[in-house]
């Protein structure tokens, strides 16, 4: 009967509270109500609050607040007999634990020494991560918007041993799931079992331990709310599309490992408020019927070697795996995993070895499909810890086959073979650098694997294109020497006709409406000089994928007359955004900052905006979280500059643009740049350079302020007087 | 003797009454007992002094009025004139409280208030009042002129009107049935029923519609959304129900009538500290406010108050000796009262100029000073309990939950943050849920009583039918057990009795009392906006039924539900049956023009069947009748599904 959940749910509520009230009065009586509260590096204030009730909490003051708001929500306990619906007062109880969860949270954060690491990834001091920074969110939410990521699993408890923790956790990672682990019982968790397994973990390896106290389930359902917020397009406040966002869009799903106590009750009645539904291993009852969940709400008991594919049927989700037949879990969790030199079995090129990767297409007749050779040493013929040369040669046929998709496919091996658990790769063409774990080597991993994996993974993903493809491996350095030769020729070839593709070269830009569904009225063009903001698209890629799926989102855009080639407008162009922006951007200048420019979904690697002062413009990459001579660090420029809004002044871009000759051409292109972050600029300079030759500048870079020497405006312009910039000189740019 | 009611308090009772030389509505419902054939089939004219004339029913002559009026004109206007009275009583009952609320704006001296200002804003906007900065004094005082002017509004129309799906509203629209204002489409109804005007049985009945539209959409729901605004709107409480609540050693005082203008103040008075201490010097031990009939209904779902029975108990309340005072306002109150009253220590008192009965104190209560007029009634109940002679309390009472309002089930199906009717639909498409009926109305003696209710009810939640209630149905359905959270697992079918598990809910929702069916119209409405049931009301797998209906009141419920789409089927016989071509239309050809029809079955079992069988139809026309395979998401169905 669902009483028993809901009484337990709200008891926990009730106790949650109580604490978070005792342990917010003893903190403002030690530091004082207005003490700063932050979670690290955000935007999102606490992102519970802010996206529930529009709150921004920044003081201890605040929490007061917030506690008073989850007080008011608490419900009475259901009677033992004759008792009101408590349905909707459960629901009401899970989000007042939520609120007090997150006040607890926050208090934590006043302390030194914060009893969380501020890493990414766990390190030998701190196991638990606490409330990811908007960086990771913003890296790791797009996941969640383009289906690479569909969803995660919070873990809360323990599993009953250590080896059923890895497994649950690789399962998760081979679904693609995140895994978000936090609530300790009695001092056991999810999370010290696979650190005692030796098992990586942290975001990159989408296994998150969050915290061991049961209130740092609020950092997953925080992450859950800040992903709506700047990808689903709701406002703070606005908690009916936050919520139904979360239920259509994110499926994630709460699994209750081992014993559940009130505060663990309490915290999946606040996931149910999302529409994540709980599987608990021990009998907590049920509740079955569907409506506020896609299915049902909770299911237990159930045991710990099916719950993770009973977890996704619960939550109704589709999970398109291509099987990869490898003795190893795959799957893009295991992307971020390295593999240390005590762990390595062999290496494979990088620095000290010769290697290369490369993709042809061939004729239907000369490709047997599926036939993988290694023209050398296997695996079990080198020593361990060796060293060894490798070349990777793909042939692929197919009716709809091109020469520009070989490009595109060969980048793919990289993301193929780094998904495989215990083999690491790096790099492409003749810089690629692969390790081999020896626990992969252990359990049959070969070096005819990686031949299997771009198979099975190009007609996976590529099958529209990919009728046939065939794979050697060359484990010795005269055949590979020999091959790599032919290789570069080519990859020069290629990044010659690259060079040699300008946008008025071609008649057909292509458009990306992949992030429409969080910014609906955003439209990406993509033309040869511009990639998409995001980095992950360019021409030839938005071509490649319109043949994979003519009805996908990305769709020819003809260019049609020329309005203005300075500021590249075309009729045709113009056309597509208005009807695809439903309505709402009329023009649309490929190469201006100042007059209608492209606008941005959310995505973008870098923004760019205008120091007016300085005559010039600031550029600043996603990961650099300090604050910006804008007055505004990224994140919240982020959120000025994205949603499909058009901000005549910012531009939302891909790193790869600033080096394009089209760079805001409309306004004489990258020698605006006034300031960049340090590592962006040093990352660009021989780029940079050349842009700054081409227009007479000698050592450009060294012009270019960053936030060693200007965090103001003012400073950025001062210096940029002293280093003779040339932005100043140039024609005023409104 | 027979018995005459499944309730055993009131065979009890009914032992004594002829000791007691009680004469009750059953003893006068013997008297009656071959009631006039053509009245009964709706074949009596009396429009005018050329009559009274009457139809052969069985083809014989006389096949027509000295006027020339055939059966079906003159059960047409027979029927559609009992609509208009039904409307009329509900929206004049509207009226008062649009007169309240403005009595609460402006004069804070009333006693009136406003409670709900969430309610207030809601309501503002949908009549189009502005909200901004404004005090809720100034905006009751719009929201009650401009409720006002939906009574005497003669073109244009009404305000709620826009509340109904697109879809109906475009219907009624092309009909050319959308109310305009409320007075005037009674006026209308009165003036086309007059001798010699309209001839023709489906036009009075289009008039007929739109009269009764003004009913559920105008006066029932000004009614309900003002009195929520002024006292509260309604959410699931505990209380208790039948003669049992009657207090052996309080003051008792029965309330009786359907305004909540007056029972607000009365529980108001009754809680005031000096009247209890008046009580105690009198040797009672405090003061027990119960309701009989609608207002019971009001008083319970606002403050948890006992209900003492439904309509046909009201004589019976007070032939336990235990009633110090009953106090009535308008609308089914039996003029025997008085004559009861006499008989033992009860004193009666009315309370409203439009219900006045001879010889009985009359305390006019719409004057300012309401909660004034109210204490000195209680004072009075109060002093009259030293005057009890025998007592003679039944011992059955029930508990129940009631409380059901449109918030209320909005909050209950997913709480302050995910409220909505989806949880509903959800398990309404998965079949858990086979559909929703509202089951209302009145008592009547020509069958035993609240058999008709209890029968049909009971049916209907073992067939996984969500049942919701108002009036003397739901307190019949209430004394039955059927109210409590835990008759979900003893009566409903599977899959209802797990919905309700999980909400919490009992099967049989209490949505209070009969101008609150406009509560009804708003659930349906809601039910539509929330997806996956069709696009109209007639789309929905619902149906209505009043197994024991009596009042013309229930005639324009039923009516204007079935001119929203809704299959209504009545009990114990419609006054329509002496013509043939005029049943043909309401019980057939209506469907196709509204979606929604009348039809009659005296049978309980046999209105369950039909109404089963109407909801098994709408689900196979949703295509929700087959069991659906769980559908498994990948991102670009992710994609699809609304944000």
């Amino acid at each position: 009967m669902s009483k028993i959940i809901a009484t337990r749910a709200i008891r926990g509520a009730h106790k949650l509270v109580t604490r978070a009230e005792k342990e917010l009065n003893q903190s403002l009586q030690d530091k004082g109500p207005e003490t700063r509260v932050e979670f690290p590096n955000t935007a999102y204030y606490l992102p519970l609050s802010h996206g529930m009730l529009g709150k921004n909490i920044d003081t201890l003051a605040g929490l007061q607040d917030l506690l008073e708001e989850a007080k008011k929500l608490l419900p009475p306990l259901p009677e033992e007999k004759l008792w009101v619906p408590y349905l909707g007062h459960t629901l009401d109880a899970g989000m007042a634990a939520l609120f007090a969860d997150e006040i607890i949270e926050a208090v934590k954060y006043t302390q030194t020494p914060l009893p969380y690491g501020t890493e990414p990834n766990p390190d030998d001091e701190h196991l638990w991560l606490g409330a990811a920074n908007d960086v990771i969110m913003r890296e790791r939410g797009i996941e969640f918007v383009d289906g690479s990521a569909p969803g995660f699993a919070a873990c809360v408890g323990y599993c009953s041993t250590n080896e059923i923790a890895v497994k649950i956790a690789r399962e998760l990672q081979e679904k693609n799931l995140y895994v978000f682990m936090s609530a300790a019982t009695k001092g056991r968790s999810m999370a010290q079992q696979l650190r005692e397994e030796g098992i990586q973990m942290g975001w990159e390896t989408r296994l998150v331990p969050f915290g061991s106290d049961v209130t740092a389930t609020v950092h997953a359902l925080g992450f859950a709310t800040r992903a709506a917020l700047s990808f689903g397009g709701a406002q703070p406040g606005d908690f009916q599309r936050l919520l139904r966002y979360n239920k259509n869009r994110v499926f994630a799903f709460v699994l209750a490992l081992g014993p559940v106590d009130d505060e663990k009750h309490a915290q999946a009645a606040g996931a149910i408020n999302f529409g994540f539904p709980t599987i608990s291993e021990t009998d907590i009852d049920q509740i079955l019927p569907s409506g506020i969940c896609t299915y049902e709400h909770v299911v237990s008991p159930f045991p710990l070697d099916r719950i993770v594919a009973k977890a996704i049927e619960v939550r109704g989700l589709k999970i398109a795996i291509t099987k990869v037949p490898v003795p190893v879990p795959y799957g893009p969790a295991f992307q971020g995993e390295r593999i240390r030199k005590e762990d390595m079995f062999v290496e494979l090129g990088g620095q000290y070895q010769p290697g290369f990767e490369f993709l042809a297409s061939k004729e239907l007749e000369e490709v047997e499909d599926g036939k993988i050779e290694v023209i050398g040493p296997e695996i079990d013929q080198v020593e361990e810890g060796t060293q060894i040369p490798i070349g990777i040669w793909v042939e692929v046929a197919g009716r709809e086959m091109q020469p520009d998709f070989e490009p595109i496919l060969e980048r793919q091996i990289h993301d193929f073979i780094n998904c495989a658990n215990g083999v690491f790769h790096m790099g492409q063409r003749d810089i690629n650098w692969i390790r081999v774990g020896k626990e992969a080597k252990s359990k049959g991993f070969k070096f005819s694997h990686f031949g299997s994996i771009v198979h099975a993974k190009l007609h996976g993903e590529f099958g529209k294109i990919a009728d046939k493809v065939q794979v050697k491996i060359f484990t010795q350095e005269k055949d590979i020497l020999e091959l790599r030769d032919y290789a570069r020729k080519v990859y020069k070839q290629r990044d010659e006709r690259l060079a040699d593709l300008t946008d008025e070269a071609v008649d057909t830009f292509y458009s990306c409406l992949l992030c429409q569904s969080f910014a609906p009225n955003h439209v990406c063009i993509i033309t040869p000089e511009r990639s998409g903001l995001c980095g992950a698209y360019n021409w030839l890629d938005g071509k490649a994928a319109f043949q994979i799926n003519p009805t996908g989102p990305n769709q020819p855009v003809k260019k049609g007359k020329v309005l203005d080639a300075q500021k590249g407008q075309w009729q045709t162009v113009n056309e597509y955004v208005y009807n695809n922006s439903h309505k709402n951007l009329e023009i649309f200048n490929a190469y201006s900052i100042i007059e209608f420019p492209m606008t941005s979904c959310g995505c973008f690697e870098c923004i760019s905006g205008l120091l007016p002062s300085t005559n010039g413009i600031m550029t600043v990459y996603r990961d650099f979280t300090e604050m910006t001579p804008s007055g505004m660090k990224f994140s919240t420029l982020a959120g000025t500059v994205g949603g499909g809004m058009q901000t005549p002044g910012f531009i939302g871009h891909s790193k790869q643009y600033i080096g394009s000759k089209k760079f805001i051409s409309a306004e004489s292109g990258a020698q605006r740049i006034v300031w960049m972050n340090k590592a962006l600029k040093e990352e660009l300079a021989p780029i940079l350079n050349s842009v700054g030759k081409q227009a007479g500048i000698e050592d450009f870079v060294d012009k270019i302020a960053d936030e060693t020497v200007a965090v103001s405006e003012e400073e950025v312009l001062e210096y940029i007087m002293q280093k003779g910039h040339p932005a100043p000189s140039l024609p005023p740019l409104f | 003797m027979d018995k005459k009611s499944i309730d055993s308090t009131v065979n009890q009772l009914l032992e004594k009454t002829a000791e007691q030389g009680v004469e009750t509505i059953w003893d006068r419902a013997d008297q009656q007992k071959a009631r006039c054939g053509f009245g009964e089939q709706g074949l009596c004219c009396r429009l005018c002094y050329m009559g009274p004339c009457r139809i052969n029913p069985k083809g014989k002559s006389p096949q027509k009025g000295v006027c020339g009026a055939t059966a079906e004109v003159i059960v047409a206007r027979n029927f559609a004139r009992m609509i208009a009275a039904g409307t009329a009583a509900h929206s004049d009952h509207g009226r008062e409280v649009v007169h309240t609320l403005l009595l609460a704006a402006e004069s804070p001296e009333s006693g009136y208030t406003i409670k709900d200002v969430n309610k207030l804003r809601k309501v503002a906007q949908t009549l189009g009042v502005e909200i901004r900065d404004r005090t809720k004094e100034e905006i009751a005082k719009d929201v009650a002129e401009r409720a006002m002017s939906n009574f005497g509004r003669q073109e244009g129309e009404l305000d709620f009107i826009k509340r109904a799906p697109q879809k109906r509203q475009a219907l009624w629209k092309s009909l050319g049935i959308t109310p305009r204002g409320i007075d005037r489409e009674i006026v209308e109804m009165m003036h086309r029923t007059n001798m010699g005007v309209d001839h023709d049985y489906r036009n009075i009945m289009r008039q007929a519609s739109r009269t009764a539209l003004a009913d559920g959409w105008g006066g029932s729901m000004l009614a309900t959304e003002l009195q929520d605004i002024l006292f509260g709107t309604p959410s699931p409480l505990r209380g208790q129900v039948n003669l049992g609540v009657l207090e052996e050693k309080e003051v008792n005082i029965v309330v009786h009538g359907h305004e909540p203008v007056l029972s607000e103040m009365l529980v108001e008075a009754t809680q005031d500290k000096e009247l209890l201490d008046l009580a105690k010097s009198q040797g009672a031990e405090g003061i027990n406010l119960a309701g009989i009939c609608c207002t019971a209904n009001e008083i319970l779902l606002r403050h948890g108050l006992p209900i003492a029975g439904n309509v046909l108990q009201q004589e019976l309340s007070m032939s336990t000796g235990a009633v110090e005072a009953m106090i009535v306002d308008v609308q089914c109150i039996m003029p025997s009262l008085p004559e009861v009253s006499r008989l033992f220590h009860t004193e009666l008192y009315t309370t409203s100029p439009k219900g006045r009965m001879e010889n009985v104190k009359f305390f006019p209560f719409s004057e300012k000073g309401a909660l004034h007029t109210a204490k000195e009634i209680v004072k009075a109940a109060v002093l009259n309990y030293k005057n009890r002679g025998e007592v003679n309390i039944p011992q059955e009472k029930m508990d129940l939950i009631a409380g059901f309002s449109h918030e209320a089930i909005n909050y209950m199906l997913g709480g302050s943050f995910r409220g909505s009717y989806t949880p509903l639909n959800d398990n309404i498409i998965n079949g858990r849920i086979r559909g929703v009926a509202g089951v209302v109305g009145c008592c009547n003696p020509k069958v035993v009583h609240d058999q008709g209710h209890v029968s049909l009810v009971e049916e209907l939640i073992a067939n996984d039918i969500l049942v919701v209630q108002t009036g003397c149905s739901a307190i019949a359905c209430a004394k039955a057990g059927f109210m409590v959270p835990e008759s979900a697992e003893k009566y409903a079918g599977k899959g209802l009795a797990e919905v309700c598990t999980a909400v919490g809910m009992p099967p049989v929702l209490h949505s209070g009392s009969c101008v609150d069916n406009s509560r009804i119209l708003i659930a349906l409405t809601e039910m539509v906006r929330a997806g996956g049931l069709g696009e109209d009301i007639s789309d929905l797998p619902v149906a209505g039924a009043a197994p024991e209906w009596m009042s013309e009141k229930a005639i324009a419920i039923g009516h204007y539900f079935v001119s929203s789409g809704v299959f209504t089927t009545f009990g114990i016989g419609l006054p329509v049956t002496g013509s043939e071509v005029f049943s043909s239309h309401i019980f057939g050809e209506f469907e196709k023009i509204y979606g929604g029809m009348w039809a009659a079955e005296t049978e309980p079992k046999k209105m369950a069947s039909k109404m089963i069988e109407h909801i098994n139809n709408k689900r196979s026309a949703l295509g929700i009748d087959k069991e659906k395979k769980r559908v498994l998401y990948d991102m670009e169905m992710r994609r699809e599904l609304k944000v």
